[in-house]
């Protein structure tokens, strides 16, 4: 069990470390730990982002409390949450006790440089990654494996695919706020898949 | 500032982030004129112009906005504990609500109208991610370097197992890298 503690506050810890831009751009690491350690599948990983938007809290922070209870209870949630804190927690205080320094560090601005376009191509990933599991029904509940064209056109799930034309046409065009996008998509899922 | 105002404080800080983490959905940008409205104009803790430069800051470091501002607020008002009291203010909410779906979720999956929402909520999760991505794109990437190191970071994320850790090491070294050279080419041009 404290094997299974120190693991998640490591791992969290990474998480948490390095969590540049926020919001999504960090789904490719975050998902890529939680299903390497066995913890959940990729796709209950896209659950905890749906979970997530409709419950108050940013995504990390959220998918370390999900994880850590689903593992290891309350303990398990309170280690992962810790973990994925910390590293902020002994950033900021620092740069809060010498902002006078810090703001005029140029490397910085530099390094976001470089760090900015990488988040979009992050987040530009984890929307690959995410909808070829959506559209392509794999038996396993993992990323779905391309073997063959036929294959390929066998697996597409074109009820997955209906629901991601309403939903982004909705998004883009209408700016439907995310927490209702999720219950029409719900919505959607519900009628389509019982058809 | 004596002990007594100091633990006042402390226990206002805890309660103003809880607040705010309660009320942040979705997280990110959205709690950045709630956290103004909370600490600048009814507590007056922090200066108007100060608390642009702390949003500024908490983004260009590791962590999420909320909970960096909330460590750097807490910091400022009453030091290291109101730097815990202030995150473990901003977390606790999610931690609540999170901890409780994680307890029920397995089960509340089983249902079979659930489990139809899901399949249908996940196809909603890829259209808000595609959203976020094209809403990103312009204050992201300023010219081609970033077209680059954007594609280059895209295929290596999807198609190989190398980690994010890496991947953007490399990216904020390039970022030096580059931005040094322009520097220097911009110099030899003045010169």
């Amino acid at each position: 069990m404290y094997k299974l503690y120190l693991e998640l506050l490591v791992t969290f810890f990474k998480i948490g470390l390095f969590t540049i831009g926020g919001g999504y751009a960090m789904l490719p690491l975050i998902q890529r730990e939680i299903v390497r350690h066995g913890w959940l599948t990729f796709k209950e990983t896209i659950d905890i982002i749906a979970v997530s938007e409709m419950t108050p809290g940013p995504f990390a922070i959220n998918a370390a409390t999900f994880v850590g209870t689903k593992t290891g209870g309350i303990p398990g949630a309170a280690f992962a949450t810790i973990g994925v804190v910390l590293p902020s927690f002994m950033i900021v205080t620092l740069v809060a006790k010498y902002s006078a320094q810090f703001k005029d560090q140029p490397i910085l601005q530099y390094a976001l440089y470089g760090l900015r376009p990488a988040v979009i191509g992050l987040i530009a990933s984890a929307a690959f990654l995410i909808a070829r599991t959506t559209f392509f029904t794999a038996s396993d509940g993992n990323a779905g494996i391309f073997v063959g064209l036929q294959n390929i056109l066998n697996t597409i799930n074109w009820r997955a695919i209906i629901i991601f034309i309403v939903a982004i046409v909705a998004s883009l065009k209408y700016k439907v706020h995310p927490i209702l996008l999720i219950v029409i998509s719900g919505i959607l899922g519900i009628i389509l898949y019982s058809v | 500032m004596n002990e007594n105002d100091r633990w006042k404080k402390i226990r206002k800080l805890f309660l103003v982030f809880f607040r705010i983490g309660a009320f942040t959905f979705g997280g990110g940008l959205a709690m950045i004129p709630f956290i103004k409205r909370e600490i600048v104009d009814s507590n007056h803790w922090i200066e108007d112009e100060e608390i642009v430069d702390i949003f500024a800051m908490v983004q260009s470091v590791p962590g999420v906005i909320a909970v960096n501002s909330a460590i750097f607020v807490g910091y400022r008002v009453a030091g290291m504990w109101g730097a815990v009291a202030s995150a473990f203010g901003v977390v606790l909410p999610s931690f609540i609500v999170i901890s409780a779906i994680a307890l029920f979720f397995s089960s509340f999956k089983k249902i079979p109208v659930v489990a139809r929402a899901f399949e249908g909520v996940n196809a909603g999760v890829a259209a808000l991610i595609l959203t976020a991505l094209l809403q990103l794109i312009r204050p992201s990437i300023k010219d081609n370097f970033g077209w680059a190191i954007a594609v280059v970071v895209f295929v290596i994320m999807s198609f190989t197992d190398v980690s994010a850790v890496y991947v953007l090491l490399a990216s904020a070294a390039a970022g030096i890298t580059i931005s040094y050279i322009k520097g220097y080419m911009k110099m030899r041009k003045g010169a």
